[in-house]
């Protein structure tokens, strides 16, 4: 086990560094920071003597080891559109995208496990076959999309009058089908402020009125993932000789569900959880842009409208190094919530 | 040889994936779907009720007309027009053309790559192998989506807006292209490590052909079926994530739209109640989206029934290298 952590761990760094070069290589090849600084009217000299001054001149693995120094002692430079630290420029951004994060992973969590558990235990039924066939059409149509679509009929409304509005019957139809709209589609709204950078959406319902639509947007894309992967598993675990052993057992059935098939099947779900944190980070970026969120994402984009590179690569390293760290993480878990596979590589 | 019409027919008549299309209403429908959306996309010139890179037929006066089924439409513009006033049928086959040559363009490339690595990587094993294939992990795991924001966005910060203008077909192509090399590689891998011990391979081996010779005519071959099989989804990826690099205006400029830098420039215009102009491709997109998806599932499962087989034992494989 203790061979395995380090091993792990001396990857993990190795991508660390990797990351780190690549950010290093990117901020030295795009854009002159003397150019950004000194602006276009300065001198030769001038030019000059700053380039020696911050140590432009030095040799590249000099240059980089003062990159990796001062990004180990989380200086990662100023933007050159904020003039402040880029570090403290993501934490005022990270609150929004967190919020939106943590309400959508809510939303999917707390539907997704009932979906995916039902069509496992009857994957004939109608309302199973309903949500597998839903889940295919989630997982085609892109998450900015589903947002589009959203907010024409939450926030803007549909009226329907394909029905002739002159009867009851055709009046009331319309008017099941038509939509009022009024959901806010646009920011976060005026969130309460909690302690430091934190303002939050949860407080109050017109709070959570602006985060519903962006959360239901993102839980849209990652609900049929997990839908089809606890049905998947269950539905495997289900026909597995343990579980039919407890059945003849005479265990009840909720018991055999919940904690013997169900534990086995939380597994594959965490690793998938963890897998799709990359993806998690598009998805986010996209329906960011279309609500107009303030968060990460948003930040991101107007930095590379802007060409603010130190912006970029520290976005960049940050989010390769919270993915590292996750990736790693999860293989751990793993190890320690299946033994059978300690057991399998122990010999080797 | 020159196969008569008759025989051609009856051959396609008895093959097994007739007979599998023949039962299966949702293949047929995904298929028809496609034909006719990827046919109007090629068709277009001539199916197109203008050129709408042609400024002397775009009339500013008819912008954001609505569709034919809405009060105010124009007979001339059966979809309406969008903001500037081209015509939107015209607009959307024109802008699928120009998604459906990034897509297939894309996946060329990753074919490409992926099947050269793959073939490397499963021939040669040993270190290539596990650094190859760990790449490609990492690549994965990374999500191919995010991969080309990045890249895309670098790209667009260090050669400016107007890069993209000139050449953003083939700077697309190469990014979405480069970002999903793995899909490919770990199935080629994967079905050369099975060709590989085979005893033709010994065989070529003792005849004392060479290692390239061997790789190319012998196994190659061989090993691209089950890798060829998952192109129909690939190509749908890559139009997604064609769109979704549009959309977040990292893409296709507005002079030479895409189906996503039409939806993101009609989305600017939602609020003012033209939604036709946004949703319009939005639809046609999801539609060649789900049913590119629904054919490539069907395929695969056609195709190569011990597909998934293969597929769980590569990762089952690449797992346990990653814990070793």
């Amino acid at each position: 086990m203790l061979t395995f952590l380090l091993k792990r761990f001396i990857q993990a760094l190795m991508v660390v560094v990797a990351i780190s070069v690549v950010g290093f290589l990117l901020q030295g090849a795009l854009g002159d920071p003397i150019q950004q600084l000194l602006g276009a009217s300065a001198s030769d000299a001038e030019r000059a003597a700053l380039r020696e001054a911050m140590g432009l001149n030095d040799p590249l693995w000099r240059q980089y080891l003062h990159f990796a120094c001062s990004a180990l002692q989380l200086d990662f430079g100023d933007s050159t559109f904020f003039h402040q630290p880029t570090l403290s420029i993501l934490a005022r951004y990270l609150p929004a995208t967190a919020e939106l994060i943590f309400a959508s992973a809510v939303l999917t969590l707390l539907l997704s496990f009932p979906i995916g558990i039902y069509a496992a235990i009857r994957p004939t039924a109608a309302l199973s076959r309903f949500f597998m066939g839903v889940s295919v059409l989630g997982i085609s149509i892109p998450v900015f999309l589903t947002a589009i679509g959203l907010i024409q009929f939450f926030s803007i409304g549909v009226s329907v009058t394909l029905f002739p509005d002159a009867t009851p019957w055709g009046h009331w139809l319309n008017d099941l089908l038509s939509t009022r709209g009024g959901m806010p589609a646009y920011g976060r709204g005026n969130p309460e402020h909690v302690i430091g950078v934190w303002y939050t959406n949860f407080a109050s319902w017109k709070g959570l009125s602006y985060i519903a639509l962006p959360a239901l947007s993102l839980a849209s894309v990652m609900l049929p993932l997990f839908v089809r992967l606890i049905r998947a598993e269950m539905v495997e675990i289900l026909a597995s000789d343990y579980v039919r052993f407890a059945r003849a057992k005479g265990l009840t059935p909720a018991r055999i569900y919940t904690v013997h098939a169900l534990k086995n099947a939380l597994l594959p779900v965490i690793t998938l959880g963890g897998m799709q944190f990359g993806s998690l980070l598009a998805y986010t970026l996209l329906t960011e842009t279309v609500f107009q969120w303030p968060g990460l994402g948003l930040m991101f984009l107007d930095a590379v409208e802007r060409a603010d590179m130190p912006l970029i690569t520290t976005c960049l390293m940050v989010a390769g190094f919270f993915f590292v760290v996750i990736n790693t993480l999860i293989d751990l878990t793993y190890r320690l919530l299946n033994p059978r596979i300690a057991l399998q590589m122990e010999p080797r | 040889m020159m196969l008569s019409a008759r025989t051609w027919r009856q051959q396609v008549r008895n093959s097994r994936l007739w007979y599998r299309l023949r039962r299966d209403r949702v293949a047929q429908c995904a298929l028809l779907l496609v034909v006719v959306l990827v046919g109007a996309a090629l068709l277009a010139p001539w199916l197109a009720p203008s050129n709408p890179y042609d400024l002397a037929q775009i009339n500013l006066l008819d912008s954001e007309l609505p569709p034919f089924w809405v009060a105010g439409s124009v007979s001339a513009h059966p979809l309406g027009t969008d903001v500037q006033g081209r015509d939107l049928l015209s607009i959307i086959v024109y802008g699928a053309r120009v998604s459906l040559a990034i897509g297939f363009g894309a996946v060329l490339l990753q074919a490409f790559v992926g099947i050269s690595l793959g073939l490397l990587a499963g021939y040669r094993g040993g270190r290539v192998d596990a650094l190859l294939m760990r790449l490609a992990d990492i690549q994965l795991s990374f999500s191919t989506l995010m991969m080309a924001i990045l890249v895309s966005a670098l790209v667009k910060a260090a050669f400016g807006g107007a890069f993209y203008g000139n050449y953003g077909v083939i700077v697309l192509i190469f990014i979405i292209g480069l970002s999903e090399w793995p899909q490919y590689a770990r199935t080629v891998r994967a079905s050369v490590l099975g060709e590989k011990r085979k005893e033709y391979v010994e065989a070529a081996r003792v005849l004392g052909f060479s290692g390239p010779r061997i790789v190319l005519r012998h196994i190659l071959p061989n090993a691209l079926s089950s890798s060829l099989v998952i192109s129909t989804l690939q190509i749908g990826n890559a139009i997604m994530a064609e769109a979704a690099l549009s959309f977040l205006g990292l893409g296709m400029p507005e002079t030479e739209p895409s189906l996503g830098s039409l939806i993101k420039a009609g989305f600017d215009y939602l609020q003012s109640g033209a939604w036709w102009i946004t949703l319009l491709p939005g639809l046609y997109l999801v539609g060649l989206i789900v049913s590119m998806n629904l054919l490539g599932d069907w395929l695969r499962d056609t195709l190569n029934p011990r597909f998934y087989d293969a597929i769980a034992s590569n990762a089952a494989g690449s797992r346990q290298r990653r814990r070793r």
